[in-house]
This record gives structure tokens, sequence and C-alpha cells, in this order.
């Protein structure tokens, strides 16, 4: 079964969205950490973004997928695919 | 000192845990040839589109698009713009309706679905005849792996440069030369594993993550970089006008003619790469109907529009910035590994901005003629991720390098793998073969495209200067084979053997250009000049584009000649193969549904961005 990518694309991005977050919290008073980033905690903000985004994309994933999975092999073309249904998720 | 910290190593390795989720998740449904070659043909537009997109940004295309914009500012937008955004549109609304349905006549009532062509040269060998077929697949086979040689090494060589993965190699006692051969075996590898489980699936589920990762990685540093210089009115106090200026800058300097000359020049090459390059014509031939097909390249157009200021700000912004004098990038307290492409404290300090110049073995900066130095500007993009992500984000910003190069080398191998399988093992020497086998035989064929392609990484290693002649493999191959392609699929009249003598003469116009041009300052040899030296362009770029226009011009005339002097195929067996002849699809009914509103749409905001940096 070919699931929804943005399932995927959702997941990586709120770890990594969660983990710059929690980095970004924990080094908030290291001065000389984000002096190369003008100081600015970059992890913070950017963690707060890509969190966002992966979300954004796993709501749309979980849509899709549930679209995927209401339509089967009605998308595919017929003969092609035998035992489609209870693959990987 | 620029060592990774943990929080840098756990995103890397999440990275590659996802990229290796996605092989083992597909294995299960790849259980047919075409599960592997063309992801079941089940793929939604807007992923085809995606990962078309994030197979053409490969590690030369990225580091390169920093390159230029560190060297000629905006103008390198426009020529991207120019050079992707009207050969995706023709693509998408052109050449996808002929491509996508293409099957034999003759099987196509038996047996439906099966019947539809898995690559370009199949489609040439339908169109046109076996012979043309043998020869663009044999072609194709050695550029793939070729490319994707270089776009490992390219890549790898930054990372060495670096001194990221230093740490690492002492731990293992590597050489320096070992350093190099890791920093390009773990990506190879990781790749050849997804794409060996999962096909095009798996790698076209990846590259869809890796565009975001890449989009991810670099925007922090170019809003970063915007700020340090002060936004966009310090970036132009910063750089000089003509940087900022997509066209006018490049008039002033070398006059109307030669934006002609470079219109023409991005068609081409535009053409070569979006019309012809299966590496990335797979991502639409894979979707899941032709309407899909035809949206796939009409969304990566879309996002061409706003994705080379990411690319290419991050080298404008490198050179805006202050030179460094003491080199951040010193990292010699342990027994100092020089290496001749090693970016030392004389060589940075020569550069201009965060580009360094290039280093001689000693690490002298290495100057030209005139006593400049010679700038090294594929390091601009790193250095300026280096500047400025602190470490956690450093990681991510890695990660960002390692998944463009990922996504380009991936491209290449399931497009090898492909083009083995179905045009040269299977008609030429097992025809009939049973589908299981043809399985195998891809996934095998996957195997020794990385092989091959590891190999050309590693004579790029001992011949640096192999890089350089990417573009003139480009020239050979893919652009005779565009003008074939755009005759085979517009023009009935177009027959076999003009074909085949189009696509030879073009290849051999493009190495004779190549044997009779020098640019100046170059030895003979890799750079031209072989035969003997009749011209001298002012650069390899000048050179590499010309012997693209002349393979395309020659290729094409050359074919027209032939074919009307040769029968040409009769119209019935034509039908489905020809665009004229391509029964149409009763048209959406809703206006802006149709891949013309989308298009006329890109066409426009395209138009409209580029006039604001004109």
């Amino acid at each position: 079964m070919f699931y929804d990518t943005r399932i995927s694309i959702g997941m990586f991005f709120t770890l990594i969205g969660t983990i710059l977050t929690a980095f970004g919290v924990a080094t908030r008073d290291h001065a000389d950490a984000y002096s190369k980033s003008l100081g600015i905690d970059a992890n913070l903000w950017w963690g707060l973004v890509l969190l966002l985004f992966g979300i954004v994309a796993l709501t749309l994933g979980r849509r899709g997928q549930i679209r995927l999975e209401k339509a089967p092999a009605g998308q595919q073309e017929p003969g092609n695919k035998k035992s489609r249904s209870p693959a990987a998720h | 000192m620029p060592n990774l910290a943990a929080a840098d190593w756990l995103i890397l390795l999440i990275y590659g845990f996802f990229m290796l989720i996605a092989g083992f998740s597909l294995k299960p449904a790849v259980t047919a040839s075409r599960d592997f070659m063309q992801a079941g043909r089940a793929m939604p537009g807007w992923l085809c589109g995606v990962s078309m997109l994030a197979a053409g940004l490969g590690s030369q295309e990225v580091l390169g698009m920093g390159a230029a914009g560190a060297r000629y500012g905006l103008a390198d937008v426009g020529f991207f713009v120019l050079g992707s955004i009207p050969a995706m549109l023709f693509a998408g609304l052109y050449l996808m309706p002929v491509l996508y349905g293409a099957a034999p006549r003759a099987p196509r009532s038996a047996n439906p679905p099966q019947a539809t062509i898995r690559s370009i040269p199949e489609y040439i060998g339908l169109r046109f005849d076996q012979k043309t077929r043998a020869l663009s697949a044999f072609t194709f086979a050695a550029m793939a792996t070729f490319g994707a040689g270089l776009a490992l090494y390219a890549m790898a060589r930054v990372f060495v440069a670096l001194h990221l993965f230093d740490r690492v190699a002492d731990a293992l006692h590597l050489p320096p030369a070992g350093a190099l051969l890791l920093a390009m075996a773990l990506p190879a590898a990781l790749v050849l594993t997804y794409v060996m489980l999962g096909g095009l699936g798996a790698a076209m589920y990846n590259q869809a993550l890796q565009f975001c990762l890449v989009m991810a990685g670099l925007l922090p540093v170019v809003l970063l970089g915007l700020k340090k210089v002060g936004g966009c009115n310090g970036l132009r106090a910063a750089v000089p006008a003509a940087l900022l200026h997509e066209w006018s800058g490049a008039q002033h300097h070398h006059g109307v003619g030669a934006i002609l000359a470079a219109v023409a020049v991005g068609l081409v090459l535009g053409g070569g790469a979006w019309c012809a390059d299966f590496r990335l014509l797979q991502m639409p031939l894979a979707a899941k109907n032709l309407g899909s097909a035809q949206r796939a390249p009409l969304i990566a157009a879309a996002l061409c529009v706003f994705v080379p200021f990411v690319l290419v700000l991050p080298g404008l912004l490198a050179v805006a910035l202050p030179t460094p004098h003491t080199s951040i990038l010193i990292h010699n307290e342990n027994g100092a590994i020089v290496h001749d492409i090693t970016v030392v404290p004389p060589a940075a300090e020569a550069g201009q901005g965060l580009v360094p110049a290039q280093a001689d073995a000693g690490g002298q900066p290495v100057k030209d003629s005139g006593g400049h130095p010679v700038l090294d500007y594929t390091m601009a993009t790193p250095n300026m991720l280096l500047q400025f992500l602190p470490m956690g984000l450093l990681g991510l910003g890695i990660a960002a390098l390692l998944a463009c190069m990922m996504a380009g080398v991936a491209a290449s191998v399931t497009a090898f793998s492909t083009v083995v399988a179905c045009d040269i093992f299977e008609p030429f020497f097992a025809r009939g073969t049973s589908d299981a086998r043809l399985l195998a035989v891809a996934r095998w064929a996957a195997l020794g495209g990385m092989l091959l392609a590891f190999g050309a990484a590693c004579a790029a290693m001992r011949f640096n200067s192999m890089l350089d002649a990417v573009m003139l493999v480009f020239a050979t191959v893919n652009v005779p084979l565009f003008s074939t392609l755009l005759l085979g699929a517009f023009w009935k009249r177009a027959s076999s053997h003009g074909a085949f003598a189009g696509m030879v003469a073009g290849a051999v116009a493009a190495l004779l250009h190549h044997g009779l041009d020098l640019p100046l300052g170059s030895q003979p040899g890799i750079h031209g000049g072989w035969i003997a030296v009749l011209h001298h362009p002012a650069n390899q770029l000048i050179s590499d584009l010309g012997a693209a226009t002349l393979a395309f011009a020659v290729s094409l005339s050359v074919s027209a000649i032939v074919s009307t002097f040769t029968t040409p195929r009769p119209e019935s067996e034509l039908v489905g193969l020809v665009y004229s002849l391509v029964p149409r699809p009763p048209k959406r009914a809703i206006w802006f549904k149709r891949p013309e509103a989308l298009a006329a749409a890109v066409l426009l905001v395209a138009i409209a961005v580029n006039l604001v940096f004109i």
C-alpha cells in the first residue's frame, strides 16, 4: 500500500521541530551558543516554525490517508495490484 | 571550531532513519516490476511535481546556485527561471499527453494498463526503431552513472573541506582520502538501501521530504544573513548594484545581444533537462492519471518561481558579508591533516566575503595571471551554514546538504535501473521474460548503477577536473535527445533514420566543438581544445553553452534533412505517439481546473516576480 507521503513528512518535521524547540529552551541562557545567530535563539523559533509545518502536514496527510483507504483499487488500474490492502502503514 | 554537537548528530540520525523507513514500508507494496520502476503508477500529481524538482536540485545544482549567486548575483535567478519554467510548462502541457499514454498499438487491447511506456528510450523505440532506442538507452545509462558519481563527489568534497566529520575520521584512524571515501560511501549506501527496497516509490517519497528539508535548512540562513547585513537596504549597500538585478545588470556588461543569446541557450538547456532527461521525467510518468502527470511539471514550475531565491541568496549574502580575517575555519590543532582542498586562513582571507579563495597544496591562495586570488565559489553556501547556524540548527543545515545530494543520486539510480531493465535487458537479452525476473533485474541494476557511480566518484577524486565535464556530457547526450524527442513527438514526418542520424550528429557536434574550443587560461585536455584550438571563449561556461546550442541546432537540422529524404512510418502506426494523432481526453468542464489555466497562472506570477527584480 502506498501511503500518503504527507504523513511521513509531517512526522519528520514534528519530531525535528520538537527536538529543536526543546533544545532551544534548554540552551536559552547560553549567550555564546547563539552569538553565531546574532543573539537570536534560532533553535527555538525555527523549531516552532517546523513544528507548525509538521503538524499541518500531518493533519493533511491523515485526511489524505483516510480518503486513500476509502477508495481502494478504484484509483488504481484494475488487475495491476493483487494484495495491496493489508500492507505496511 | 565546526564540530557537531549531540543535537546535530541526533537530527542527522533521525534524517537517516526516516530515509530507511520509506524503503522498508514500501517494500511489501513492490510485487511487480512496474511497482518498482513506476511506483505502481499510483502517485498523486503534487508528489510527482515536488520529487521532480527535488531530483533536479542535486548537489551540483544547490552548490552551483549558491556559487553563481556569489558570482553573478540575482542574474542567476533569472537564468534559472528561464532554464526551467518554460520547459516545465511545455512538458506539462504538450509533452505529457504524448508520453504518459504512449503504448504499442497491438497489445493495447489485450493488456491495457501494462503496455504504456516505462522510460524515454522505450518511447523512442516505439516512435522510431530499436537502434535509436539502444543508442539512447546506452548513452543515458552512462550519463546517469557519471552524473550520480560526480554529485556524490561534489558534496563529499564540501563535507571534507568543512572539517565537519574530522572527529569521526580521527576516531576511525582514517587517512585524509578515507574521510572523503566515507563521506561518499555512507550516503550512497543509504540511497542504495531505500532504492533497492522501495524502488521509485521510496525515492519519490524521500525526495518530497528532502525538498522540504533543503528549504528548512537554507531558509534560516537566508533570514539570518539578511538580518546581519541589515535587510534589503543593507544588502543594496553592501554589494555592487549589478548583482541585484536579474537582467539589466547583465545588459550593462554584455549588451542586449548577449541577453538574447542567453535566452536561447536557457531554452535549449531547460528543454534538455526538463523535457528529455529521464531522471526527471520518470516522476510524472509514475503519476496515477494523465491529469496528475500534466500537473506534476506545472507544480514544479510553480515552486521554481520562489525556490531559486532561497538557493541563490546565500551565495549573494556570502559576498555581502565582511571577509573574515581570523578564520573560524582553522582546524589544525590535533595533527593538522592538510588536504589540497582544505580551506585554511590565507585562502579564506584572500577571499571575498565568506567566499574563500582556492587554496593550493600548501594552503596558500591560488592566484590567476593578473595576481587576483581565484575564488572557490562552491563554498559560498556551505560557509554561510557554518557562519550562521548555531548547534542544533547546524545539524539541520548539514542534513539539508545531504538531502539535496541524496535526492539527485537516487533519481539517477532509479532511472538507470529502469533503463537497464526495460531498454537493455528486456528487448536485447531476454525478450518476453517473466515479470518477476524483470523486477529482480531492475533491483540489481540499481546496485550495479550505484557501484558504477561510486567508481566515477573515485575517478573524480583522482582527476578533479572531471567536475567540469558535467555540462559537456549533458550537451553530448541530453541535448540531441531533446531535439529527437521534440521532432518525434510533434512532427509526423520524422523518420527513424533521421532520428538516429540527428542524435549521432548532435553528439559529434558537441564533441567537435569541445575539441576545437579552449577557454582562456586553460590547458588543452578535459577543458577542451584536444583537436586544435580555433577559438578562445572567455570561460568554461560560455564554451559549454556554445557546445549545447550547437548540438541542438545540428541535431535538429540533420534529423530534419535526413527525414525528408527517407520514408516516414505510415500514420496508422503513429497513432498515440505523435501529438497531432493522440486522442484528446475530454476537457474538464471547469476552466480553472484545466492544466492550461494553472500554466498561465504560473507564467504570469513568474513574469511579475521577475519584473520586480529586472
